[in-house]
C-alpha cells in the first residue's frame, strides 16, 4: 500500500516519500536514538533528571526532545511486561501544524517530510496548538523563543544518509527508507508476530484513511496507542475549516445584522 | 478505566498552548474594536454624528493596541513582520493578520480624519472599509482557536465564531453607550443588549453541544471562574442597561459590566483551553469513544 504524498509540487525534483518504521517490539530502551538525534541536530541540553517514570528520562516529545523513548511497566496476570518504545514527529500526510503556520516556516519537503524552516519561524506557537501528537513546542533557553521539531534528518537524507536515529538504533527498531517499503515490512512483521501469537500487536499510522492521511512514521506497537501517549484517533484540525470559516462567516453577517437591527426605529429615546 | 490506560504516566497527549494572557486580552480589544468600527459607520450612515464619533474612537484605541499584544506574545516578536510575507487561508491565524492589518489602516485613517476635520471624502470611504471589515475582526478569532487539536476548542468549532463576534458586539455596545449622550445612544444601548443576550446563549448552546466530559474546564478550576465571572457579569450588565440605561451613570456602569463580561468570556475560553490540553482525559476518552465508531481507522492489524 502507498500512503499518498504531499510533495506534488516538486516537479522533477521529486523523491520518493521517506519515513520511518519503529516496531517497538524489538526495542530495549537503550536511547541512543535520543542521544544521536540531539548531538546530530545540536539539540540543546534540557535537564539531566529521572523523572521517575521508569527508566524514562525525558518525559515526552519536545522542541528539545526529537526522540522520546517511553518505558511502560505493566502488571499482567503471569508476571510484568516491560514495553518500550522510541516516539517521534508523525510526519503526517495532512499535517496539522504545516497548515496552520501563518509565516509560511513549516514546509513540506521533497521527501515527504515536514520540516520547521528556523529562520522564518517567529514564535507565534500556532503549530503547538494543531498537532494532534504534541510533537511541536517551545524552545525556552537562550532566548530561542521559536518552536522546533524532528525534520527526520533533512540534512542527512538529502545527501543520502539515514536519519542519525535509525543510524544508531542497535536493534533496528528504528527503520529508515521508502515509505511504501517500509509499510510492506511493517505489514510482514506484523504477521509474524500474529502467527506467533502476540495477538495485541498492531500497526499504527499506516492507513491512510486515519484522520491526518496516514503517516509518514508507522509503528509497531504491543498495546492500545494510548498506553503509548498516542492519541488513539488524531484528526488534523484543518480537516474541519470548511466549518471553520462557515461558522466565522456565519457569525460575522450576524453581527452585520445585529448593528443594523441596533438602529431600526431610530436613534433617540 | 484506569489512569493507567488514558495515556502515558498520566502525562498530556497533546501540547498546552504556549499564548499567554496577551492573546485573550488581544481577542477582546480587537473584537471591541471590530464591533465599534462597524458601529461608528452604521451611526454615520443614519446621522448620528454623537455615535458615530465616539464609537470610532474607541475602534482607533483598539486597534493602536492590538498589534502591540499580538506581538508581545510572539516567541521571536522581531520576527513579526514574516506573517505579512504570507497569505495562508488554512491557517486563521494568516488571514487574521491581514484582517487586522487592513481594519487598523482605515479605522486608523478615518480616526485621524475625524480628529483633524481633514478630508471628509477620505475619511467616509475609510470608514465604509472600516465597518464592512469589523464583523471578520470580532469573529475571526474564534475560528483561530477553533483550528487547533485542544478538545474544547475543536469541539465547540460551530459557536466560538458566534460567541465571539457576539461578545464583541456587547462590549462595543456598551462601551459606546458610556460614552454616549443619552438622547444619542439608543442604537448603542441596543446593540449592547443584543450582543449580551446572545453571548449568554451561544455559550450554553456551547456548553450542551459539547457535552458535560469536553465542557468540563468550563465549570471548574480557571475557566469555571472566569465563565462564571463572565455570566455575573453580563447578566448584570443587561439588568442595569435596561432599568438605568437612560440616565448617563447607569449607563456607564452597565457598559462597563457588558465590557468586564466580554473580557471574561475571552479569558474563560483561553484557561479552558489550557485545561483542555493539560488533562490528557480529555483527548483519550472522546476520541477513543469516535475511533470506536470509527472502526480504529489509526490502528490496523
Ligand atoms: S506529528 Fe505533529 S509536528 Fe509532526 S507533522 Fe504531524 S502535525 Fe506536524
Ligand atoms: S511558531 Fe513558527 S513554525 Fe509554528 S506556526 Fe508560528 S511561525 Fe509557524
Amino acid at each position: 500500500m502507498q500512503l499518498g504524498d504531499g510533495q506534488t509540487t516538486y516537479g522533477l525534483q521529486i523523491q520518493p516519500r521517506m519515513g520511518f518504521f519503529t516496531d517497538t517490539s524489538v526495542c530495549i530502551g537503550c536511547k541512543a536514538c535520543e542521544v544521536a538525534c540531539k548531538e546530530w541536530n545540536l539539540v540543546p541540553e534540557d535537564g539531566l533528571v529521572w523523572s521517575g517514570n521508569s527508566y524514562d528520562n525525558t518525559g515526552e516529545l519536545s522542541a528539545n526532545t526529537w526522540r522520546h523513548v517511553a518505558f511502560i511497566e505493566q502488571q499482567l496476570d503471569d508476571g510484568m511486561r516491560w514495553l518500550m518504545s522510541s516516539d517521534v514527529c508523525k510526519h503526517c500526510t495532512h499535517a496539522g501544524c504545516l497548515d496552520v503556520c501563518p509565516t509560511g516556516a513549516i514546509t513540506r519537503t521533497e521527501f515527504g517530510t515536514v520540516v520547521i524552516q528556523d529562520d522564518v519561524c517567529n514564535g507565534c506557537g500556532y503549530c503547538v496548538t494543531a498537532c494532534p501528537f504534541g510533537v511541536i513546542s517551545k524552545r525556552e533557553i537562550d532566548g530561542d523563543g521559536g518552536m522546533h521539531k524532528c525534520t527526520l534528518c533533512y540534512d542527512r537524507i538529502e545527501d543520502g544518509l539515514e536519519p542519525a536515529c535509525a543510524k544508531a538504533c542497535p536493534t533496528k527498531s528504528i527503520q529508515f527508507g521508502p515509505l511504501h517499503e517500509l509499510l510492506e515490512r511493517a505489514h510482514g512483521r506484523l504477521e509474524d508476530l500474529h502467527e506467533a501469537g502476540v495477538d495485541d500487536a498492531c500497526l499504527y499510522g499506516a492507513n491512510e484513511d486515519d484522520g491526518v492521511g496516514g503517516m509518514g512514521s508507522v509503528f509497531l506497537l504491543l498495546d492500545e496507542p494510548e498506553v503509548y501517549g498516542l492519541p488513539p484517533d488524531p484528526v488534523d484540525p484543518t480537516r474541519n475549516l470548511g466549518t471553520i470559516w462557515g461558522a466565522a462567516g456565519a457569525a460575522a453577517a450576524l453581527l452585520a445584522v445585529g448593528v443594523a437591527f441596533a438602529f431600526v426605529g431610530g436613534g433617540d429615546d | 478505566m484506569t489512569e493507567s490506560r488514558l495515556s502515558y504516566y498520566g502525562k498530556p497527549i497533546i501540547k498546552e498552548p504556549v499564548w499567554k494572557a496577551e492573546i485573550p486580552n488581544y481577542f477582546f480589544i480587537g473584537g471591541l474594536a471590530g464591533g465599534s468600527a462597524t458601529l461608528s459607520a452604521a451611526a454615520r450612515a443614519a446621522g448620528n454624528e454623537q455615535l458615530a464619533r465616539r464609537a470610532l474612537y474607541v475602534a482607533a484605541a483598539g486597534v493602536t493596541v492590538s498589534p502591540y499584544y499580538l506581538i508581545k506574545d510572539l516567541g521571536r516578536p522581531r520576527r513579526f513582520y514574516n506573517m505579512l510575507r504570507v497569505f495562508k487561508v488554512t491557517s486563521p491565524m494568516s488571514v487574521g493578520t491581514w484582517i487586522v492589518a487592513s481594519e487598523g489602516t482605515s479605522t486608523g485613517i478615518a480616526a485621524a480624519c475625524e480628529l483633524f476635520g481633514i478630508l471628509p471624502r477620505v475619511r467616509g470611504a475609510a470608514q465604509v472599509v472600516s465597518g464592512l471589515l469589523g464583523p471578520a475582526m470580532a469573529s475571526y478569532t474564534g475560528a483561530l482557536v477553533a483550528d487547533s487539536v485542544v478538545p474544547v476548542w475543536h469541539e465547540s468549532r460551530r459557536e466560538l465564531p458566534l460567541l465571539f463576534a457576539s461578545s464583541s458586539a456587547a462590549a462595543a455596545g456598551g462601551l459606546a453607550a458610556a460614552l454616549t449622550p443619552v438622547a444619542s445612544a439608543r442604537p448603542a444601548r441596543r446593540l449592547g443588549l443584543l450582543g449580551a443576550v446572545a453571548e449568554l446563549v451561544t455559550h450554553k448552546v456551547m456548553e450542551r453541544r459539547m457535552g458535560e466530559l469536553v465542557a468540563e474546564p468550563y465549570k471548574k478550576g480557571e475557566g469555571g471562574r472566569y465563565a462564571k465571572a463572565a455570566e455575573a457579569a453580563t447578566l448584570s450588565g443587561v439588568g442595569l442597561m435596561l432599568l438605568a440605561g437612560r440616565t448617563r451613570t447607569g449607563a456607564a456602569a452597565a457598559g462597563v459590566l457588558l465590557a468586564a463580561g466580554s473580557w471574561s468570556t475571552r479569558f474563560a475560553v483561553h484557561h479552558a483551553g489550557k485545561t483542555s490540553a493539560a488533562d490528557p482525559k480529555y483527548t483519550s476518552i472522546p476520541q477513543r469513544e469516535r475511533a470506536a465508531e470509527r472502526g480504529q481507522p489509526a490502528v490496523t492489524g
